[in-house]
């Protein structure tokens, strides 16, 4: 009974946080896919399997039990390595047990403990520039250490080689090569203490596989050195055990799992965040979540909007004539306000009192910022209220366009996660709607952008909406009716949006999501 | 510095009175050109310039309208000045009456990627303040082309018809930029394929350019240009 009011608690969780379904994990190795579906393994025997990378059930089959594995895919086959006495590494040609290929073989001993270090906590590193792989390991007593291993077994290149120190006094460490330069991940801070777990992700980097691995400030990784990669933020508590994955086209992700989330009791869980790069070092990203949003293009700098009359917020402003006076741009005729004008005030201009706050709680303005036109309307300026504008916005479906943020009701969009309807590594999919209405960014037949009067929860009204490594988002539909091609949101000319393969190279499909 | 001030202060004069009163200078030109950038067409077609820019236009006088907003551009466009507004293919030097006042058809070849409004209207001594400038071409294509995008800009809003389907409108005080509207996907037919604007300046500089986009977002140069007169 307990289990299953537990099991109903976590479900009802998962809809609001990071992934969904059974993602109790501790210590998780790499997330890797076979045949379509992700795998991940964990301390003490077994894993999870997910079809989507957003929700995630038990049945993944690892022997050997020990702790904290990792999995990598080379050629035809999928090594895995786990702590025992020892850590051991052994192959598989495929994670599904259904298949009559399963069957892990080769279980070797490939690292041992001594004084100096703790053999545990297996990661490797398939060198993309030599084919080399590479095996750290390590735990919290001594060195992190790096041995060579045989790509298509698995097993040490020279069994009776001396490995290589590269750290020391931390965990779970985990390494990647990015832009000439291999990277060293390793978890800093004591585990399994709940919300009392000080884990977090810690990064140097070298030129050369074997390091030194030196932080942002030039401090080698083993002398105790590690930039900040991600550590305890909000109610995850205790990041650690970080496996890159990367899904190509610019869309990097790391798993981790945290020592407790708030949010699930305190349970330890897995999770699965965008990788962002910056200056050179890595940082973690923020997965999507739900609030209110203005959506900018990187490639024109115009925000998407439904394409009907805008009203400036607080209404327009009356335009006054004036002979002698200055106009706007081109405003010409009309479009002036008498020069010189000043207010009654004597240069305060009439908004508050000077320096302090009027009635309606907005700050008073001193003049030499302007005055006249300038002077605005006094008191805060509330919100647009959707209700109000939208009134004169068509009842049926209307075109998207792009154009300059200002703050308007057909600029501001809810996204929203919808439940039971999939994800993909990291998040459930959204809906994408005009704030306060139900107004829904969709697909049209055409492929083509179109806002539906109400969203239904079809596939072509549900978006993939993923951080990309420089921070940038990618938005992208379900699905695209008659079709089945990946698109995503695409800025075509400075006003316009539809949809478009995603190009990485390219600002077309990369948006600024931000709070309006 | 004071001179320099004084310069920069004639020289704003200048533009506001230009400005304000909305009215180009008195015109200069012959009548087979239109300012440093316009010239009456010299051969039967013409083929888009090297980044597909579509630059042989007939364009009517302007019309006096207000409001630069995209209800007030909408209305604008959709009020019937003069027969067959959406259907007519002008000849060079044809008339047509809006309200009392007789207006003309000026076809012209750009020598830029844009059509300089401004420059006809400075050589024809019309004004340019709160107007609305109509304008029909016609792309003729050697064969019939599939997922095709009008892109278009404009100073300042536009509307834009192809073969009589609306597919673009920008709104708003805006200059000219490159792609600024893009159209939906279209497909373009086998032969003539008639593409009019409404071009409405609030005041200021006024221009507009457009060309057609192929499905990989490049410019389509396997067409012709060419106007009503033409062949004829």
């Amino acid at each position: 009974m307990k289990f299953v009011l537990l099991t109903a608690i976590l479900t009802l969780a998962s809809s609001a946080y990071a992934l969904d379904g059974q993602i109790g994990i501790h210590d998780p190795s790499t997330v890797i896919q076979c045949d379509g579906k992700f795998y991940v393994f964990g301390t003490g025997g077994g894993g999870l399997i997910s079809d989507d990378g957003w929700t995630w059930r038990g049945g993944a089959v690892r022997p050997g039990g020990g702790v904290a594995p990792d999995v990598i895919h080379i050629g035809d086959r999928y090594i895995v390595a786990y702590a025992g006495t020892g850590v051991h590494t052994m192959w598989t040609k495929t994670l599904d047990t259904n298949s009559p290929d399963f069957g892990f073989k080769d279980d070797t001993v490939v690292a041992t403990s001594d004084l100096d270090c703790n053999a545990i906590d297996p990661a490797f590193l398939l060198d993309p520039g030599d084919g080399k792989l590479w095996m750290s390991y390590g735990s919290y007593i001594g060195f992190i250490r790096l041995v060579q291993l045989d790509p298509k077994t698995g097993k040490r290149v020279d069994p009776n080689g001396t490995p290589y120190n590269i750290a020391v006094n931390c965990e779970a460490s985990a390494m990647m090569f990015h832009d000439g330069w291999y990277y060293l991940l390793a978890t800093h801070g004591s585990c399994c203490r709940g919300s009392d777990s000080g884990y977090n992700i810690r990064v140097g980097r070298a030129t050369a596989v074997t390091g030194p691995f030196l932080d942002n400030m030039g401090v080698d990784m083993i002398e105790g050195g590690g930039k900040l990669f991600v550590g305890s933020n909000g109610r995850d508590i205790g990041p650690g055990h970080f496996g890159l994955l990367d899904l190509g086209d610019g869309v990097q992700k790391f798993s981790c799992h945290y020592e407790a989330d708030l949010d699930r009791g305190g349970a330890s869980v897995l999770d699965l965040r965008p990788v962002l790069w910056k200056d050179g070092w890595p940082e973690a990203g923020e997965n999507m979540k739900g609030g209110t949003y203005e959506i900018q293009s990187v490639r024109t700098g115009t925000s998407l909007e439904l394409a009907v009359e805008g009203v400036p917020v607080g209404g327009r402003r009356p335009l006054r004539g004036g002979g002698g006076g200055f106009g706007g741009r081109r405003g010409g005729p009309g479009a002036g306000v008498a020069a010189g004008e000043t207010n009654a005030a004597g240069g305060q201009i009439a908004v508050g009192e000077p320096g302090g706050t009027n009635a309606a709680g907005g700050r008073g303005v001193r003049r030499g910022g302007g005055g006249g036109m300038f002077a605005g309307q006094g008191g805060v300026i509330p919100p647009q209220d959707v209700a109000q504008v939208s009134t004169n916005w068509p009842a049926g479906n209307v075109d998207l366009r792009l154009a300059n943020y200002l703050c308007q009701a057909q600029q501001k969009w809810a996204i929203t996660a919808v439940t039971n309807s999939g994800g993909y590594p990291g998040s459930p999919y959204f809906k994408i709607t005009i704030a306060g209405t139900d107004r829904a960014l969709a697909v049209s037949e055409d492929a083509e952008l179109v806002a539906l009067p109400a969203f239904s929860g079809g596939p072509e009204q549900l978006w993939r909406i993923e951080q990309l490594t420089d921070g940038t988002w990618r938005i992208m539909p379900k699905s695209v009716p008659n079709s089945k091609d990946a698109l995503a949101l695409s800025a075509i000319g400075s006003s316009f949006a539809t949809l478009g393969k995603f190009d990485p190279t390219s600002d077309m499909q990369r948006w600024l999501i931000r709070a309006p | 510095m004071n001179t320099l001030r004084a310069i920069l202060l004639q020289a704003s004069s200048v533009l506001a009175a230009t400005v304000l009163f909305g009215i180009a200078a008195p015109p200069g030109a012959s009548a087979q050109s239109y300012g440093s950038t316009l010239t009456q067409p010299a051969s039967p077609t013409k083929a888009p310039g090297p980044d597909g820019f579509l630059q042989r236009w007939i364009i009517l006088d302007p019309i006096h309208v207000n409001g630069v907003t995209q209800n007030a551009v909408q209305a604008a466009v959709k009020t019937n000045y003069f027969p067959g507004q959406f259907t007519v293919i002008p000849r060079d030097g044809d008339k047509v009456t809006v309200g009392d006042v007789e207006l003309i058809w000026h076809a012209v070849d750009t020598k830029n990627y844009n059509v300089n409004l401004y420059h006809l209207v400075h050589a024809l001594n019309k004004p340019f303040t709160n107007v609305l400038f109509w304008a029909v071409t016609i792309v003729n294509c050697p064969e019939e082309m599939r997922d095709v995008r009008l892109a278009i800009g404009s100073n300042d809003a536009s509307v834009w018809w192809v073969n009589g389907q609306e597919v673009i409108g920008i709104y708003g005080d805006r200059q000219t930029v490159i792609d600024d509207g893009v159209s939906k996907k279209l497909t373009l037919n086998k032969g003539p394929n008639v593409i009019r604007c409404a071009v409405h300046n609030q005041g200021g500089a006024t221009d507009f350019c457009a060309r057609f986009l192929d499905a990989q977002n490049k410019p389509v140069k396997n067409l012709s240009l060419s106007l009503g007169d033409i062949g004829k």
